[in-house]
């Protein structure tokens, strides 16, 4: 390792030894000594226009902004000096001047760090008399972005990111002094992909989600740590629940995997089939050709007693890169060792040309690489994907289990599943493999379970259940709890909320093979995935404590994770 | 400091005090002077009790000009110390930008703090003066808009009261 000259630094009366290319606000930072900031962010290019991060550094006649002083050996910085205190009071005072006093309307009231410093560094009253300036409110900056003037405080946070991350430079500030008005360039929009980011960003009310708009107030929900499932690039995020139905997405801090950002596609799309009406509440069975609504045990037994009918050769397996790891693992594992049949593959869902330089990706199922490392491909002399299919139309494979993906979307395998005798699917909505279904197992959403993904980098990360269901409950780790939550009784209609009928697909095929005659004694996925740990080499050493918040990388052998044809 | 355990009394009564007489005759005076006073007490359910503006009844929405005050920011349901009320916020096209598609208020919960009444930043939500409440089902005792919504006309005294005790 290269020897660095590291400069000293004496932040507070404390001596650290810090990089000399940082700024007095990120060498702060990195030693827990919090400089309150505006338009800094650790992302984003230093603009230095919020003047909160004013700090006083020895032997400088005026007071400097932390966030673009570069720090210099022998330097004595304090942040909480008179001098400081008082010229930070000054600062919120002009900057709380114009800001209309709505907090009780606006949606970022409870996570605002506008009004987090207002009780921090504020003087606490407000000594302007005179009328505010009036500006335009409900402004529709895009898509999925409303802009209301009147609350910016110009930190320009939003324009560089438009300009630098997102790279549409679309947003600019007019006019001048309090007059300055954020706006779009005439004709155009801000519609791009990651649009959404700048509502996170923006450290007032003034971007707000077109989509969550005025749904509930912050406090109201509760918070569980989540990944995304829009994709193969699974960015961490944090799911908002009230009355067990999920309200927002927002993106959680790993810099391994997004940074702080997320796409608009992933934030939008990919939480409202949880709360759906569409959902399937029990398991149901096919009779007299309708689907009918049935209970547990009855649907596992006509799962056994009709796999039995059929020869091992006859029968595949459509494993699932929407599934975890773990359903995956057992599904493969049922498949291959207590029914016996060789033949077990997963479709990939590959959009061509839809991936960018920041995190969307063409793959978008959250788990390809994690299942295909599980095992679910074909047992040597087995057909993979193409030759199932082939099976199918040609009558030598009759019976099919799918796992948690709607095959049915593509015309092919659309066309050829009629010809099967038996089709038994694991889904959560219904889609139009489960028109085709004889049996239907209504499974969780990946938002009500336990479980890990593995993104296209080979990062192992956790899914925590944030809705709960009939089977199960939501996970109290990685979980911010609401008022509601916490007190709620069976009388509340605040607190009342409808439980889904739906089990995790491990847990099913347990049962299901144990109906079989196995002997398989999965009671948690934690368990599940210590066998997946000690069987697959690439997950070797990891358990669910050590995943935590963030993830951690597996180590891929070439030659299974070597891209592979769409079926 | 310190007792001593033992019950000391000044003297034992005498005979005149041990015969009680003085004492229903003490009795008797009081209460016949109260039966020529006038009454307090009224006759409920023939006359109703009228409260004064302080009373703090069942809490109410104002209604003025036909649409509630109400914004629906929810700190009512956020102070409230045994979480009876409910709201759901959407959007208007009027200035307040938002209203309560949804506001529920659980009777049964209910303590008649009057810290709803406190917090709300549009005095939308008051205490009124009704203090009759009759429900034979926990789903009854729960008020929508259509129970709690009331004019600013019914609710003048409290309004003044409110202004001047600001």
């Amino acid at each position: 390792m290269i020897e660095r000259t590291m400069a000293k630094i004496t932040i507070n009366d404390k001596m650290f030894d810090v990089d000399p290319e940082l700024t007095v606000i990120q060498a702060a930072a990195q030693n827990g000594i919090e400089i309150p900031h505006f338009c800094w962010h650790p992302k984003l290019t230093v603009s230095g226009n919020c003047r909160m991060c004013l700090v006083e550094i020895e032997k400088t006649p005026k007071l400097a902004i932390a966030c673009s002083t570069r720090v210099a050996d022998g330097m004595v910085v304090k942040t909480e000096s008179e001098r400081v205190i008082k010229a930070r009071q000054a600062v919120m005072e002009f900057l709380l001047i114009n800001h209309p006093l709505d907090c009780p309307i606006c949606d970022e009231a409870g996570e605002c760090k506008l009004q987090d410093y207002s009780y921090k560094y504020s003087i606490g009253y407000s000594r302007f008399d005179e009328n505010k300036v009036h500006k335009p409110k409900r402004v529709r900056l895009g898509p999925n972005v409303m802009l209301d003037v009147e609350r910016c405080i110009m930190c320009s946070r939003c324009i560089r990111f438009s300009d630098e991350i997102a790279k549409q430079p679309v947003l600019t500030f007019t006019q001048r002094g309090t007059h300055v008005v954020l706006t779009t360039f005439p004709g155009t929009h801000l519609d791009n992909d990651y649009s959404m980011n700048v509502i996170e960003l923006c450290p007032v009310g003034a971007l707000t989600s077109t989509d969550f708009r005025f749904a509930s107030r912050v406090w109201e929900m509760s918070s569980t740590d989540s990944i995304c499932v829009g994709c193969s690039r699974g960015c961490n995020t944090h799911v908002w629940v009230r009355k067990n139905e999920i309200l927002r997405l927002t993106p959680r801090f790993n810099e391994e995997v997004n940074s702080y950002w997320m796409c608009d596609s992933g934030r939008l799309n990919t939480f409202k089939f949880v709360n759906s009406q569409e959902r399937l509440h029990r398991p149901m069975i096919r009779k007299d050709s309708a689907l009918v609504e049935v209970g547990w045990d009855e649907a596992i037994a006509r799962t056994v007693s009709d796999l039995r009918s059929f020869k091992k050769s006859e029968i595949a397996g459509i494993g699932s890169a929407y599934a975890t790891n773990e359903d995956n693992y057992v599904f493969q594992k049922v498949m291959k060792e207590i029914i016996g049949t060789k033949n077990v593959d997963f479709v990939q869902h590959i959009e061509e040309n839809s991936d960018d330089e920041l995190l969307i990706r063409a793959d978008k199922t959250p788990n390809s690489l994690g299942a295909r490392q599980v095992g679910v491909r074909p047992v040597e002399g087995g057909s993979d994907i193409a030759r199932i299919l082939k099976g199918i139309e040609e009558g030598s494979i009759k019976a099919l289990y799918v796992l948690e993906d709607d095959i049915a979307r593509d015309p092919r395998i659309a066309a050829a599943l009629p010809n099967l005798q038996l089709l038994i699917v694991h889904a959560s909505v219904h889609n139009k493999t489960t028109q085709f279904a004889d049996i239907v197992i209504s499974c969780s959403t990946y938002a009500e379970k336990n479980g890990t993904m593995a993104n296209f980098a080979g990062r192992v990360q956790r899914l925590r259940p944030a809705v709960a269901t009939l089977d199960q409950d939501r996970a109290k780790d990685g979980f911010a709890m609401s008022r509601w939550d916490k007190f709620a009784s069976q009388n509340d209609r605040w607190g009342r909320s409808v439980k889904k009928d739906a089990r995790s697909s491990w847990r099913v095929l347990t049962a299901i093979a144990n109906a079989l005659g196995a002997k398989l004694k999965y009671s948690t996925s934690e368990e599940v995935f210590k066998e997946i740990t000690d069987k697959v080499p690439s997950f070797k050493g990891m358990t669910y404590v050590r995943l935590g918040a963030q993830g951690l990388n597996m180590s891929v052998s070439e030659s299974v994770s070597k891209p592979r044809v769409t079926a | 400091m310190g007792s001593t355990g033992k019950i000391i009394r000044k003297k034992d009564l005498n005979i005149w005090q041990k015969s009680y007489i003085p004492e229903i005759v003490k009795g008797l005076r009081q209460t016949i002077t109260e039966m020529f006073k006038p009454k307090f007490t009224i006759q409920y359910p023939e006359e109703r009790f009228k409260p004064q503006p302080s009373f703090r009844g069942r809490p109410v929405l104002v209604q003025e000009n036909e649409v509630e005050r109400c914004v629906a920011c929810g700190l009512c349901s956020r102070v409230c110390p045994a979480l009876a009320i409910e709201v759901q916020a959407s959007e208007t096209e009027l200035e307040k930008e938002r209203y309560p598609i949804k506001f529920e208020i659980n009777m049964v919960r209910c303590i008649f703090c009057g810290f709803c009444e406190e917090v709300c930043p549009e005095e939308a939500i008051v205490m009124s003066n009704e203090y009759e409440l009759v429900f034979s089902s926990q789903e009854e005792a729960v008020f929508g808009k259509d129970k709690l919504l009331m004019t600013t006309e019914h609710l003048k005294d409290r309004l003044e009261f409110l202004r001047q005790n600001r």
